[in-house]
């Protein structure tokens, strides 16, 4: 097997008249956390839509696990194993956050169709649902609907349903955006915990999150590929500062 | 939207999860009103209770849609009325039986439901409704074009025949029961869809469609499965009122006959099990009793509509719940 779960190659998506992600080759180690970085309108959320086919590119390839998912559609990239988050927090506001969790793990029984048979046989899954609450610390809210939650714990429940598909890749669009200090801690020490037998991906803006967590970091500006490496070299990088700064800071 | 407020919560130990439903309160309730139908025709002109009953069925066909998925069909009556041609037309012209001139009707609705679903689901919110829309006045056109379905004067005099043999359907009350029995199959069809691994995706799709795509759920065959059954249960609706009022016509097919059930929908409560049912013996009524004004009776249904949208958005059944909710 290849060391890297996802390869992109040429990918590129023109909106009329305007480049957002031009010519990027994307390489994510596996077994890696990878963070995407860069300035407002980088390109990065539509890179991230492109990998996950929530849109489609305009040229190039991308490649998981050796096996080209250009053209495939989004709900079987998540069959894959491959499975995202959303920018602004992705729960069913109105289901309970066991739910939540079920409409996960039910797809794999395969009576997902079955509108003859009770919602009943769906409680083999409880105890499994349960757990997954448990690992992100909301065990005792697990009767009430998700819109009740906090946006911190929104945040954990999303992860607690990701988490539900047992996915070899995890895509987190900003898992820190819009948090308070405290949640941040605690959403950056569960992103390592899932981390640990997975390939993570993230887009993210808070920077000390992203030293802290990150294996490599690849910076965009302006829809292409600025500087690629560790935190270390990446800061250190007189591109990268300039995009972040402007010209006359550095 | 509802207001939502965050409970303070401690950090308490783990509760379990609740492992009773609404399921077994629901039901009681449904097995009340079924004995309060089955007493109502001591009170209550029998043809008047079919034709609730045949409309709450209708709304609640549509309410699936509107209330579980997040589609609003504005072209529902075309799956109403097209049954209504089919049960009429083969009871009618063919000698069917009334319980297989409803089986044609329901199949047809059906089918019809795939064709036209698969079309309209491919767009969403304003657009799908548009699409529905379109594809109806389509269907009204046809229907006044076509020679079988009488034009303007619609297929009358539909021949009450006795159902499955047995059953003497010219004497109201008989048929009111074989039509409480279609209204009651028709509504634990649709409860237990609500109440199914199926009707959990549904949900999922409804609060948030990315978010289920994600996780691997092809959307887009769940809304139309979804859509099948609603067309075919309004199709069911519209079959059984054929046989019953011995007449199916342009009405039926008509986009006001789509707007109706919006209003009754809404009305009684949009997205709750019992609302539609609710609606629509509210709307149908009015209707009957107000018939003396004339046209009056719309301007009164728009008004109800605007005080609704204004006031009481969640309708009369949604309100109640909701203010039993805060009791308890």
């Amino acid at each position: 097997m290849s060391d890297y779960i996802i390869e992109t190659a040429g990918l590129t998506k023109e909106f009329k008249g305007f480049t957002a992600v031009n010519a990027v080759d994307l390489r994510i180690r596996r077994g890696t956390i990878h963070a995407l970085i860069g300035p407002n309108g980088a390109g990065k959320t539509t890179c991230f839509n492109l990998i996950t086919k929530f849109l489609e590119p305009t040229r190039g390839t991308i490649r998981y696990n050796g096996r080209d998912i250009t053209r495939a559609k989004p709900a079987d990239i998540a069959r894959l194993g491959m499975v995202r988050s959303f920018q602004i927090s992705a729960t069913f506001p109105h289901l309970t956050l066991l739910e939540n969790v079920r409409v996960a793990l039910q797809r794999p029984l395969g009576t997902s169709f079955h509108f003859w048979r009770p919602e009943s046989s769906l409680r083999a899954l409880d105890e499994r649902a349960m757990a997954l609450l448990d690992e992100v610390g909301l065990t005792a809210y697990a009767t009430l609907p998700a819109v009740e939650l906090s946006y911190g714990r929104k945040r954990a429940l999303e992860i607690a349903t990701t988490l539900a598909l047992d996915p070899e890749m995890l895509l987190l669009d900003e898992p820190t955006s819009g948090m308070g200090h405290e949640d941040i801690g605690r959403v950056a020490a569960l992103i390592r915990r899932v981390a640990a037998n997975r390939t993570v991906l993230m887009v993210e803006h808070n920077l000390s999150v992203v030293s802290d967590l990150s294996d490599t970091i690849t910076v965009l500006a302006r829809g292409e590929i600025l500087a690629e490496g560790t935190y270390a070299q990446v800061s250190k990088n007189p591109d990268v500062v300039d995009a972040y700064m402007g010209t006359g800071h550095a | 939207m509802l207001k939502t407020q965050t409970p303070i919560l401690a950090e308490s130990p783990a509760a379990p999860p609740k492992a009773a439903s609404t399921t077994g309160r629901d039901l009681m309730i449904f097995g009340g009103l079924l004995l309060l139908l089955a007493a109502a025709p001591l009170v209550l002109y029998p043809v008047f209770l079919m034709k609730v009953l045949c409309f709450a069925l209708f709304a609640l066909a549509f309410n699936l849609l509107i209330g579980y998925v997040g589609l609003l069909s504005f072209g529902h009556a075309m799956f109403f009325g097209g049954a209504a041609y089919v049960s009429a037309y083969t009871v009618k012209a063919w000698g069917w039986t009334p319980e297989l001139g409803i089986l044609a009707g329901t199949a047809c609705a059906g089918v019809l439901g795939a064709v036209v679903g698969s079309l309209a689901i491919r767009r969403q919110g304003i657009y799908f409704a548009m699409v529905t829309l379109a594809l109806a006045q389509m269907f009204f056109f046809f229907c006044l074009q076509a020679p079988f379905t009488g034009g303007e004067d619609g297929i009358q005099g539909v021949p009450r025949r006795p159902i499955l043999g047995l059953i003497d359907t010219t004497r109201d009350i008989n048929l009111y029961f074989v039509v409480l029995a279609i209204f009651a199959l028709g509504f634990l069809v649709i409860y237990r869809t609500i109440h199914s691994p199926f009707g959990q995706v549904l949900k999922a799709i409804r609060e948030n469609e990315p978010r289920a795509i994600s996780l691997g759920y092809r959307t887009d065959q769940y809304k139309l499965l979804a859509f099948v059954i609603s067309a075919t249960l309004a199709g069911l609706a519209g079959a059984t009122k054929a046989v019953v009022f011995q007449l199916a016509s342009l009405t039926d097919v008509a986009w006001q006959m789509s707007g109706e059930v919006v209003l009754m929908t809404l009305v009684g409560g949009l997205g709750t099990v019992f609302g539609p049912i609710v609606g629509a013996a509210v709307i149908i009524t009015m209707q009957n009793y107000l018939a003396g004004f004339g046209e009056w009776v719309l301007v009164i249904q728009g008004a109800i509509f605007v005080v609704v949208v204004l006031l009481f958005r969640r309708g009369i059944v949604g309100e109640l719940a909701a203010f039993l909710g805060r009791r308890t």
